[in-house]
């Protein structure tokens, strides 16, 4: 597995800790309450389930398996990948947590264009990968 | 393909119709009358989905495909993989009964069901995470 699907796939991994722990504590809340303010998380529940785990690992995997090519670089424009993924952890985060502390509406939809960029890069690397195996 | 794999994905697939199964309850209720319950389908639904079929196929997909652990096991902890297929069907099995019951007619034993089912699923997250977290490496 290359550096960059290790850092999306765990980083993936750890969304994914994050939003099950969120929305554990909100499923126990709507059982035996505990608190009103754990509907707080909510927010960050669905983004970092959704767009930190779902969507990074998709894109850990798809960087691993697509078809690489047969000189160097084998996987084409890394630079891109890597600006995916510094881009969609800092939209993810702002959006998430922006959200659960009342930011305001520009930082979140900065936040929003960031996971939009992000998308778009990846999307522009992973295109010519697209590809019948040997072309 | 390994038997928890299998085990993993199939479940999955049950759980992918039995999604689309609410989704057309939720929308028949538009249509004609059906008890309360019905319209409390809504959580069950989406996570029906998202950790039924979704979340389901990607650990049984990760536990076949991702890098070795090692040689003696391949695969990391088998008893951790199945430890997560249990608790996570389980909870979500628990969750998807007592969640819209919770909803319509709230007792304090339906509330502890709903909340053991959290702790369930919760279990069953780390569980996987403990067991994938090595096996995300470089060659």
């Amino acid at each position: 597995m290359p550096r960059l699907s290790v850092w999306l796939v765990r980083t993936a991994l750890i969304y994914l800790a994050s939003g099950f722990t969120f929305g554990a504590l909100l499923l126990f809340h709507k059982g035996v309450p505990l608190s009103p303010a754990l509907w707080q998380l909510l927010p960050m529940h669905i983004e970092f389930a959704l767009i930190g785990w779902t969507v990074q690992l998709a894109m850990g995997v798809a960087f691993w398996i697509l078809p690489r090519f047969a000189q160097r670089p084998i996987r084409g424009n890394e630079t891109l990948a890597w600006l995916a993924y510094g881009l969609l952890n800092a939209g993810t985060l702002i959006v998430g947590l922006g959200q659960a502390l009342g930011a305001p509406p520009t930082l979140l939809l900065a936040g929003r264009i960031f996971e939009l960029l992000s998308v778009a890069a990846f999307a522009t690397h992973a295109w010519p990968r697209v590809k019948p195996l040997g072309a | 393909m390994p038997t928890l794999t299998r085990w993993f994905i199939r479940t999955a697939l049950i759980y992918f119709v039995a999604a689309l199964l609410v989704g057309v309850a939720l929308m028949t209720r538009l249509v004609i009358d059906l008890p309360p319950l019905a319209g409390a389908l809504g959580p069950a639904y989406f996570h029906l989905l998202m950790v039924g079929w979704v979340l389901q196929l990607i650990i049984g997909v990760a536990y076949w495909m991702f890098p070795k652990f090692s040689t003696e096991q391949p695969r990391g902890y088998e008893w951790l993989g199945w430890t997560t297929y249990a608790l996570l069907n389980a909870g979500l099995i628990l969750r998807v009964i007592s969640e819209p019951l919770n909803a319509v007619q709230p007792q304090p034993i339906i509330g502890w069901a709903l909340a053991t089912s959290a702790v369930l699923q919760w279990l069953a997250g780390m569980a996987f995470v403990a067991n994938t977290w090595a096996r995300v490496k470089e060659k």
